[in-house]
């Protein structure tokens, strides 16, 4: 009798685990979110470029059988742009926290949706820079008390998504780590997607984020936490704007045609 | 207007250009075909005219969002298989300097042109010879060339295209405010003659391949993108496969290797001139434009019967040693001779330390040295 083995293995570079996601990460889950998309997709691996900054997130990459680039922070996208117009055959995913897009990568993250980069971020919001030990990030929670605010922070967080689609993102969608199939479906949407394709995962960071904002490191309490405020589009539609701002609002917001970039030889010389 | 002919990649012919111009028409001969940039003066002339040159021959420019986007867009076309270069400022060039920490450690070829201004204005200077050197973090070893004419930022863009190319790291392109902005005859030889050096794509299959194994001071062959050598481009401490590896033995090696290829090359890298210093006993040792200047007072203290000559140093870093120290033991004292509060100056000390005096010649306020300052300062020394 064999061990069975978990098909999505042969996308993981050889050696390449253990990982070193804390027990109870949602990292784990969106590394198979990925993979069971690129398995229903039918795509290769081989003819993909992925890329992580630095963060937990951005490790995702780093398991993957792929070309990656990986270590530093918020450059992802730029990494990407030059890449994608020297070459745009290649097939590229980036996997970013929010730390890393939102925070250090927020120049480069409007202004890859703004141009519509033919690329695909993948952004797991944890709501806190976990990797530095669980400081505050621009999409912590109101009042949340983190290692660098405590006494709660006092900065309203950023809605990714909105943010993403005002830049000129031409597919925007938001699911959380619950919801398995949906993050799937969306990945998959986003990897068939010509253009700037953005799926925020809203994820568990027991560690950092539970224990101190909410005072618990069990990832359950956590992925409770998130379900509890998880509403999707059209219950948001009924809240106020201060509702709102307390839920993660979950589903497909932007899914458009536009003229993706290619860069200054878009037109023809001369004319 | 730009006088560039469509489609043509090598503008043969004699020219009166820009010293800017002359940084993007040298780009283009050396087979650049990716430039990214951010506006910023004294640079703009090099984004502009490679905005409209590149597409004239397929390659692309982007004009990044800022610095940071266009140093790590440059470093993604590279990857990608590009000859990319980036051209700034020194308030740029600051912030480039994260994005060159990468490329140093994934040995990434590119080239950065750095025109120096003073603090936000286009004055004359020299104040970031160190940047250069030292402005990333991590280990690594620089390739710096210091251009003093037209031409030779015509000459040496080539050079350092090549360089990057041959020994996977980053060149830099030191100009200056003063070629940056003048105009002077350019000569563009046939396309044929033309040295251009290009990277070497490993023949190994994947299963094969090790992304970053070379000999102990050797450079590793690319494996291109997209085609399932799956290479891991860390910034971290990687192995030989590139995997993240924590192991001491492993992070000594390896910047062993990417300090080790530069440094051991030393004598394909650097490059000198020699003026007058067959029977030199006192000579200035200058780089950059301040080479003008220096050879100019050298030749006025020759009339005057003092035997002065001038070493220029082609390339500044790596420090070009062998040729500082032989000019060091043959005369009575060296001047250095920069514009900045006297930086290089340093390194020419710790060359000529016990061999000879260094007296330096350093100034920063915003204008070349006069002919005639350094004159007065030889006849001080010579005295």
């Amino acid at each position: 009798m064999t061990a069975s083995v978990n098909p999505a293995r042969r996308h993981i570079r050889p050696g390449g685990l253990p990982h070193f996601f804390c027990p109870g990460c949602g990292s784990g889950q969106v590394l198979n979110f990925f993979l069971k998309a690129v398995d229903e997709l039918n795509l290769s691996l081989d003819n993909m470029v992925t890329i992580g900054g630095v963060g937990c997130t951005a490790r995702i990459p780093v398991y993957l059988n792929a070309d990656t680039l990986h270590g530093v922070h918020g450059r992802t996208l730029a990494w990407a742009t030059g890449m994608k117009l020297h070459n745009p055959e290649l097939k590229v995913v980036v996997f970013a926290g929010d730390g890393d897009a939102a925070s250090i990568g927020g120049n480069h993250f409007i202004h890859a949706a703004r141009r519509n980069l033919d690329v695909t971020m993948i952004l797991v919001n944890n709501l806190n820079f976990a990797m530095t030990g669980g400081q505050v990030a621009p999409t912590t929670p109101l009042q949340s008390t983190t290692t660098t605010t405590p006494y709660g922070s006092s900065e309203p967080p950023f809605d990714i998504c909105r943010l993403a689609a005002a830049a000129g993102a031409t597919y925007v969608s938001r699911w959380t780590t619950n919801r398995a199939h949906q993050a799937v479906r969306a990945i998959k949407a986003a990897l068939s997607h010509r253009g700037f394709s953005l799926v925020e995962i809203i994820s568990q960071c027991p560690t950092h984020f539970g224990r101190y904002a909410l005072g618990s490191g069990k990832a359950a309490d956590l992925l409770n936490w998130i379900e509890e405020r998880s509403v999707t589009l059209a219950q948001a539609e009924k809240l106020s704007d201060g509702e709102r701002a307390e839920r993660f609002v979950l589903g497909e917001f932007i899914k458009m045609e536009r003229p993706v970039f290619a860069g200054s030889t878009i037109y023809e010389v001369g004319r | 207007m730009l006088e560039s002919r469509s489609g043509q990649r090598v503008l043969t012919g004699v020219h009166f250009m820009l010293g800017n111009y002359a940084v993007a028409e040298g780009a283009l001969a050396a087979g650049c075909n990716f430039f990214a940039g951010c506006p910023i003066t004294p640079a703009n002339e090099i984004s502009e005219r490679m905005a409209k040159r590149l597409p004239e021959v397929g390659g692309h420019f982007l004009q990044g969002e800022d610095e940071l986007g266009s140093i790590y867009a440059v470093v993604g076309a590279s990857l990608a298989g590009a000859k990319a270069m980036t051209a700034t400022a020194s308030a740029g060039f600051n912030y480039m300097q994260e994005g060159l920490g990468y490329a140093y450690a994934i040995e990434a070829p590119c080239v950065i042109v750095d025109v120096q201004r003073c603090r936000g204005e286009n004055f004359a200077t020299q104040s970031d010879v160190m940047q250069m050197r030292w402005g990333a973090s991590g280990d690594y070893e620089a390739i710096v060339l210091a251009p003093a004419s037209v031409q030779e930022l015509f000459d040496y863009t080539i050079r350092a295209f090549n360089l990057a190319e041959r020994f996977r790291n980053p060149v830099i392109v030191m100009s200056e405010t003063t070629i940056a902005l003048m105009r002077e005859r350019l000569e563009i030889p046939p396309a044929e003659q033309i040295e251009v050096w290009n990277r070497k794509y490993t023949e190994l299959p994947p299963a094969d391949y090790l992304p970053f194994k070379a000999p102990e001071y050797g450079v590793p062959d690319f494996a291109p993108l997209g085609k399932g050598y799956h290479t891991i481009y860390s910034l971290n401490p990687h192995d030989e496969r590139g995997r993240i590896d924590w192991d001491p033995d492993v992070f000594e090696r390896l910047y062993k290797r990417i300090t080790g290829k530069i440094r051991e090359n030393r004598d394909l890298i650097c490059h000198t001139e020699s003026y007058h210093l067959d029977d030199a006993e006192l000579a200035l040792i200058a780089y950059g434009s301040e080479v003008r200047p220096a050879l100019d007072a050298a030749e006025m203290a020759r009339d005057s019967g003092m035997k002065v000559g001038v070493l220029k140093l082609a390339t500044v870093w790596p420090v070009p040693e062998r040729q500082i120290l032989e000019v060091a033991k043959q005369c009575r004292a060296v001047i250095a001779v920069e514009m900045n509060i006297g930086k290089y100056a340093g390194e020419i000390e710790r060359v000529c330390a016990g061999v000879c005096p260094v007296h330096k010649a350093t100034r920063n306020r915003g204008l070349i040295h006069a002919p005639e300052e350094l004159y007065q300062f030889i006849q001080g020394v010579w005295a």
